[in-house]
C-alpha cells in the first residue's frame, strides 16, 4: 500500500494553476502535489490538459508567445512561474521526454554529451563514464556500446526513445517529465521503458502522461485523472483504480466514458 | 456495375484526361528540346576550344593568334570564391534569424519582403548599385567590387533556402533541445542547423551556380583585364564578361574562346546542380 500524500516530501506543488492558449483556458484551478521519488501519472481523454500541465512544469510553453500560466508552481520552494526564473537552468533540473523519439542529428555519444556539456565541463574520461552511466540507466548500453560513433537516427524507434531518456537522465535532473513516452513504441520497447521507469524512480521524481491506463496502473504510485482542463480526482494509484471517489473517474477507468 | 453510372460523363472525363496529358507532354518536349539544343550547340562549338591552352594561356590581344582563358578562369574563381565566403555566413545567419529568432515579428516580415525583392531584382541593377557605391567612390573597377555585386545576388538565395530548410526541421527536435536546458543559440546552431545541413549546403551550391554565370553585375564592377591578375583591388578578368566581349568580336580565335568559356561555365553550373541534388537526396533519406 503506497504511503499517503501527506507523509511524503513534495518535489513540486501546483497551486491554483490556470493556463491559457490565447483566450482558451486549457487548465482550470489545478492544485496538486508531485511527490519526490515517486511516479505520478496523468490520465484522461485527449485534450483534457494533461500534456499542457506537464508542459507548464518545465515552462516549455514559454517558447510560444500567446501561451501563459497563472497561479503557482513551487519547485522545492521556488515559484517557477516567476518572471525571474532562469528557464534554461529550470529545464536542466526538470528534464522532459517526448511522445515521438527525437534524437539529435549527431552520434549516439554526442546525443548524450550534448546536454551534459551545457552545464558541466569535464574531461574525456569523465564524459565517457557519464555517457556509459546514462546509457546503462536507460537500459541501452549493451545494445549500443560498440556503435557509440553511429548516428542516433540509425537506431530503432524503441532504442531512439531510450536514447532520449538516457539523454535526459545524463544531465542529472531531479524531475523527469514523460509525455506519452511509449505511445509510438511496440509492446516490447514499451515494456523496457516501463521497467526503466520503475528503476529510475529510485533517484528521480517522475511525472508521466499516458493514454494507456494499464501503464498508469503498472508504473505509477499516484494518479491524476483530468477532464476538460480540470483535475477531477487525484490520489494513490490503487485507490484511483479500485476505489475511485468520483463517478467520472470510475466511468473513464472502466471504459464507460462518454 | 455501379448504380447511377453515367457512361457519357465517364467517357468525357477520359477524353479530357487524354487531352491534358497530351498537352503537358508537348510542353515537356518543347522545354527539353530547347535545353538539349542549347547543350548541343554549346558542345559542338565549345569542345573544339577545349584544349590545354585554354587553362594555361591568357586572353589574347586583338589580332594575335591562339591564347586561352587562364586569367578569366582564375578571376572568376577568385571573385565567386570571395563572394561565397561573404554570403555564406551572412545568408545562413540571416536565415537562422528568420526561423529561430524573428519568426513572425515585424522585422522578420520586413526582411523577408526585402529579400524577395532582392531575389527578383535584375542583376544589372545590383551591378549599377555597386558601381555607384564602390567603383565610383574609389575611382577604380576592381575584383572586390565584382565580389560585392555577386554577394548581393547570392545572399538572398542562401538566406531563403536556409530559412526554408530550417522550417522543415520538426518543432519537436527544437523542444527536445530546449528541454535539456540549452540556450536558444545552441539549439539553433548545434541542433536545428545541423539537422538542416544538407538542405543548407544545397542552397549554397545553387547560389554558387547562380552567380558563376552572372555577367551584368560584373560589367560595371570587375570590368575585365586582358592580363593575368590576382590582385583583387584591380580590374579582373572573368569568364562571363570575356564571353560577352569575345563572342561579339571579329576575331575567329576570340569567338572560339568565347564558346570554350561558355562550355566551361555551363559544365561548372551543371556539376554544381548535380552536387546539390545529391546532397538534397541524402537529406531526404535521413
Amino acid at each position: 500500500m503506497p504511503e499517503t500524500l501527506t507523509e511524503l516530501k513534495n518535489a513540486i506543488e501546483v497551486r491554483n494553476l490556470d493556463f491559457y492558449y490565447g483566450n482558451f483556458r486549457g487548465l482550470k484551478e489545478v492544485t496538486m502535489n508531485i511527490a519526490e521519488r515517486k511516479v505520478t501519472a496523468f490520465i484522461g481523454p485527449s485534450g483534457c490538459g494533461k500534456s499542457t500541465l506537464l508542459r507548464t512544469l518545465n515552462r516549455m510553453y514559454s517558447l510560444y508567445p500567446g501561451q501563459r500560466a497563472e497561479g503557482e508552481i513551487n519547485f522545492y520552494g521556488t515559484n517557477i512561474l516567476d518572471k525571474q526564473q532562469d528557464l534554461n537552468l529550470l529545464r536542466a533540473r526538470i528534464g522532459m521526454v517526448f511522445q515521438k523519439p527525437t534524437p539529435f542529428p549527431m552520434t549516439i555519444y554526442e546525443n548524450i554529451a550534448f546536454g551534459v556539456r551545457l552545464y558541466e565541463s569535464m574531461n574525456k574520461v569523465d564524459m565517457d563514464e557519464r555517457v556509459e552511466w546514462a546509457l546503462t540507466k536507460a537500459a541501452l548500453w549493451n545494445e549500443v556500446k560498440d556503435k557509440l560513433g553511429q548516428n542516433g537516427l540509425s537506431l530503432s524507434g524503441g532504442q531512439q526513445q531510450r536514447l532520449c531518456i538516457a539523454r535526459s537522465v545524463a544531465v542529472k535532473p531531479s524531475v523527469l517529465l514523460l509525455d506519452e513516452p511509449t505511445s509510438a513504441l511496440d509492446p516490447i520497447s514499451t515494456g523496457k521503458v516501463e521497467e526503466l521507469i520503475n528503476e529510475l524512480k529510485k533517484d528521480y521524481t517522475i511525472a508521466i502522461v499516458t493514454h494507456n491506463m494499464q501503464q498508469a496502473a503498472r508504473c505509477s504510485d499516484f494518479t491524476a485523472y483530468m477532464y476538460l482542463g480540470e483535475l477531477i480526482e487525484f490520489g494513490a494509484t490503487e485507490q484511483i483504480f479500485f476505489k475511485p471517489k468520483r463517478t467520472e473517474t470510475e466511468d473513464y477507468i472502466t471504459g464507460r466514458f462518454g | 456495375m455501379l448504380t447511377n453510372f453515367n457512361q457519357q460523363l465517364y467517357a468525357r472525363r477520359r477524353r479530357a484526361n487524354t487531352q491534358g496529358l497530351f498537352l503537358s507532354m508537348c510542353s515537356m518536349a518543347l522545354g527539353l528540346t530547347v535545353l538539349l539544343w542549347i547543350l548541343f550547340v554549346l558542345f559542338s562549338n565549345g569542345l573544339a576550344a577545349l584544349d590545354w591552352n585554354i587553362l594555361t594561356k591568357d586572353t589574347p590581344a586583338p589580332g594575335s593568334e591562339g591564347g586561352g582563358l587562364r586569367n578569366a578562369i582564375i578571376g572568376s574563381l577568385m571573385m565567386v570564391g570571395l563572394s561565397v565566403l561573404v554570403s555564406t555566413p551572412v545568408g545562413i545567419l540571416a536565415g537562422v534569424y528568420l526561423t529561430e529568432y524573428g519568426d513572425q515579428s515585424k522585422t522578420a516580415e520586413l526582411t523577408r519582403f526585402v529579400t524577395d525583392i532582392m531575389l527578383s531584382a535584375p542583376s544589372i541593377v545590383l551591378g549599377l548599385f555597386v558601381y555607384a557605391i564602390a567603383v565610383a567612390t574609389f575611382g577604380r573597377f576592381s575584383g572586390y567590387a565584382g565580389s560585392l555585386a555577386l554577394s548581393l545576388i547570392a545572399i538572398p538565395v542562401v538566406m531563403r533556402t536556409t530559412e526554408n530548410m530550417l522550417r522543415l526541421v520538426p518543432g519537436s527536435l527544437r523542444e527536445a533541445a530546449f528541454a535539456l536546458g540549452a540556450p536558444r543559440w545552441k539549439v539553433s546552431t548545434l541542433v536545428t542547423l545541423r539537422a538542416a545541413k544538407s538542405g543548407v549546403i544545397t542552397g549554397l551550391l545553387l547560389a554558387v551556380a547562380r552567380i558563376s554565370g552572372e555577367t551584368a553585375p560584373l560589367l560595371f564592377t570587375a570590368l575585365n583585364n586582358q592580363f593575368y591578375n590576382t590582385d583583387m583591388s584591380r580590374p579582373m578578368a572573368n569568364l562571363p564578361v570575356v564571353i560577352f566581349q569575345f563572342a561579339m568580336s571579329p576575331y575567329d580565335n576570340w569567338i572560339r574562346l568565347a564558346w570554350g568559356g561558355a562550355l566551361l561555365v555551363t559544365l561548372a553550373v551543371l556539376v554544381l546542380n548535380i552536387l546539390a541534388r545529391v546532397f538534397f537526396r541524402e537529406k531526404v533519406r535521413a
